[in-house]
């Protein structure tokens, strides 16, 4: 049986490569290299492996971003994907996860249309740059299908999908059916390399970029800043903590003990 | 549906329970909603929500009771047993719309991250995610802002409209982007304002078990055709469970330990004072240890009485999950490693040569002052 499958990518910022002007609080972005997010690529290597099972399985990335995001998407393609789409329109800028999630789920649609129809949508479980894990879920509850999230392992069977779903103290063994949206963890698989020729091709196809007209979203009510249900109030950096002592000696014996005494002498230990 | 606003009342902490346990981060909640509910106009209560079966949760009203609850909700049925997202979105958007909550707070845990965007999208209200620090009370923020951050707080003056923005309303603090940039979010026109809070966090309130408060049972409907999932077993970690929000002491190991055979040092360090293992975000990408240990922004928020930090190099990230802990020690072979920047102590050598001499001599702590003082 061959599926269709769609797979929710971000193109992000690389937050370890991010630094901060303490001057003025606000983030150095300069220089700072754009990547596929982590738990994106794993998504789409889950989808990957049901291709490579099921031949015929068609892999749609859906997108929403700057013009720059085909990057991104091209990296997908060249892994194996077999189609990208970009939503990206200014009207979308601004949007909170609640107004992303209208505009994905809409792309998600009109893509659907394309496909004829979709078994399964993975999705990061969050990205790096906001870490809210909210898109994925409030996705699933627009396109009104079953999800499970921080999924660790997948098994597929039919219509029937098997998950282990990692909970902070052990998980869970989840059944459901097909079309359903699930996140994918890091522990969840290891991505691939795009392939040299992937990569040949990737740069010669056509990426779909769609505006909020093409997906049928209304500009006041359901996208980009205004309707967003969230503001931002402040932005800033936190302070940085004073530096504290350096414990002194000559041998690591003595830094031991000095360390020791000064901790008993504060009453820290 | 939209919630009016101005039918709204209360803050409501949904309290998550795990087989008729309460999670940790419920008692912060409550205490936390405490706190904030006397920031608000008065009359304005923290009540409980208890979603399960009914013999697990109802035992449970009486301990949120005692942390400082003023109302318990309770939504019990059988088919909620288990956690389902289908299932618990359901009954609480129900009762969300039908009691009216002005603000509903959910810990951050991995379940909280999965009910709340559901819940929130329903009834087409603001989620803030992963919040570290909540206030109404616009003076209390502004003493925040400027003892913990670089903003600047001079447009925040009554009758600013800068400030008239965010009056009244919960002013949501969270990290992004790694914890290099910090946001406070608001959500002006909506309701119920929900928000997940960070576990470890906020601050449980002394048990007081004389307190007591009213307890609503709330009719639940619910199918068992509602529920799309089928939840066929639940594994509990078979590994020793990691417990770094609870941990007093947190002897944690970075990547220069140079190799996963390092943490059998920072294990016998952490033996040795009473504390529990650790790791940055790198020793894990490097396969060195489980997840479970990392703390950071994308692992686990801690504060212990002292965090030793062995061969952190000191990562934002990193830094944004240990920070606020009482007392940092690190030892680290470079002296520019960003994480003598936030330290108490620092010990710029190496980790190899330097923790088995604190192992020895930890024992040792009270003669050694005594000597020193002599």
């Amino acid at each position: 049986m061959a599926y269709k499958i769609i797979v929710c990518a971000k193109q992000v910022p690389d937050t370890n490569e991010i630094k901060t002007n303490p001057e003025t609080g606000t983030l150095i972005r300069d220089g700072v290299p754009s990547i596929l997010n982590n738990d994106d690529a794993n998504a789409l290597e889950e989808a990957l492996k049901i291709k490579d099972a099921h031949p015929g399985t068609v892999i749609t990335v859906v997108t929403m971003g700057p013009p720059q995001a085909d990057v991104m998407l091209k990296e997908c393609l060249a892994m194996g994907a077999d189609d990208a789409i970009l939503l990206s329109d200014r009207a979308l800028g601004g949007s909170d996860t609640w107004a992303t999630s209208n505009a994905i789920s809409a792309g998600i649609r009109k893509a659907a249309e394309k496909m004829g129809g979709y078994d399964i949508i993975f999705a990061g479980r969050q990205a790096i740059d906001g870490d809210t894990a909210q898109v994925g879920p409030q996705i699933a509850e627009k396109l009104g299908v079953p999800q499970v999230s921080y999924v660790k392992k997948f098994e597929l069977d039919g219509n029937k999908v098997t998950v282990e779903r990692a909970l902070e103290d052990g998980y869970e063994v989840i059944e459901l059916q097909t079309p359903c949206l699930l996140t994918a963890i890091k522990e969840l698989n290891t991505p691939r390399y795009m392939y040299i020729r992937g990569i040949y091709e990737a740069e010669k196809a056509e990426i779909s970029v769609w505006n909020a007209d093409d997906i049928g979203v209304d500009k006041e009510k359901e996208v980009g800043l205004r309707p967003s249900p969230t503001n931002v109030f402040k932005s800033f950096t936190p302070k940085p903590k004073g530096a504290g002592q350096k414990v002194a000696g000559d041998t690591e014996k003595e830094i031991a003990k000095n360390l020791l005494i000064s901790l008993k002498d504060k009453n820290i230990i | 549906m939209a919630i009016d606003f101005n039918d709204v009342k209360n803050i409501w902490v949904y309290a998550e329970q795990r087989h008729g346990k309460l999670m940790n981060v419920a008692l912060e909640l409550i205490g936390e909603g405490y706190r904030l509910s006397r920031e608000m106009p008065e009359g304005t209560k923290v009540c409980g929500l208890l979603v399960g079966d009914e013999a697990d949760v109802k035992p449970l009203e009486a301990e949120l009771f005692a942390y400082g609850a003023d109302e318990v909700y309770t939504l019990a049925d059988p088919l909620l047993k288990q956690y389902t997202t289908d299932g618990y979105t359901k009954v609480i958007t129900d009762a969300i719309e039908e009691i009216k909550p002005e603000i509903v707070l959910f810990g951050a845990t991995h379940i909280g991250r999965d009910l709340a965007p559901r819940v929130a999208a329903r009834l087409n209200t603001g989620l803030t995610a992963d919040c570290t620090r909540l206030d109404v009370d616009m003076n209390n923020y502004i003493n925040f802002l400027e003892a913990k951050t670089t903003c600047k707080t001079a447009d925040l003056v009554p009758g600013n409209p800068a400030y008239t923005k965010g009056e009244g309303l919960l002013k949501q603090t969270r990290p992004a982007f790694g914890g290099n940039l910090m946001a406070t979010i608001i959500t002006p026109r909506t309701r119920p304002t929900m928000s997940t809070v960070r576990p470890g966090v906020m601050k449980k309130r002394e048990k007081d078990e004389s307190l007591t408060g009213t307890a609503i049972n709330v009719p639940v409907k619910l199918a068992a055709s509602d529920i799309k999932v089928t939840v066929k077993e639940v594994v509990k970690a078979t590994k020793e469970l990691v417990s770094l929000t609870d941990a007093e002491i947190i002897c944690s190991g970075g990547r220069g330990l140079g190799g996963p055979e390092g943490f059998n040092l920072i294990k016998e360090f952490a033996d040795k004072v009473g504390g529990v293992v650790g790791s940055s975000r790198a020793a894990v990408d490097a396969g060195w240890i489980d997840h479970s240990h990392q703390v950071g922004q994308t692992g686990t928020t801690v504060k212990p009485k002292i965090y030793f930090a062995c061969g952190i190099s000191g990562a934002i990230q990193h830094l944004a999950g240990m920070q606020t802990s009482d007392c940092i020690v690190a030892i680290n072979k470079d002296p520019d490693a960003p994480i003598f920047e936030v330290a108490d102590y620092g010990i710029v050598g190496d980790l190899y040569k330097v923790i088995p001499q604190i192992i020895a001599e930890w024992d040792n702590a009270d003669a050694l002052l005594a000597a020193a003082t002599k």
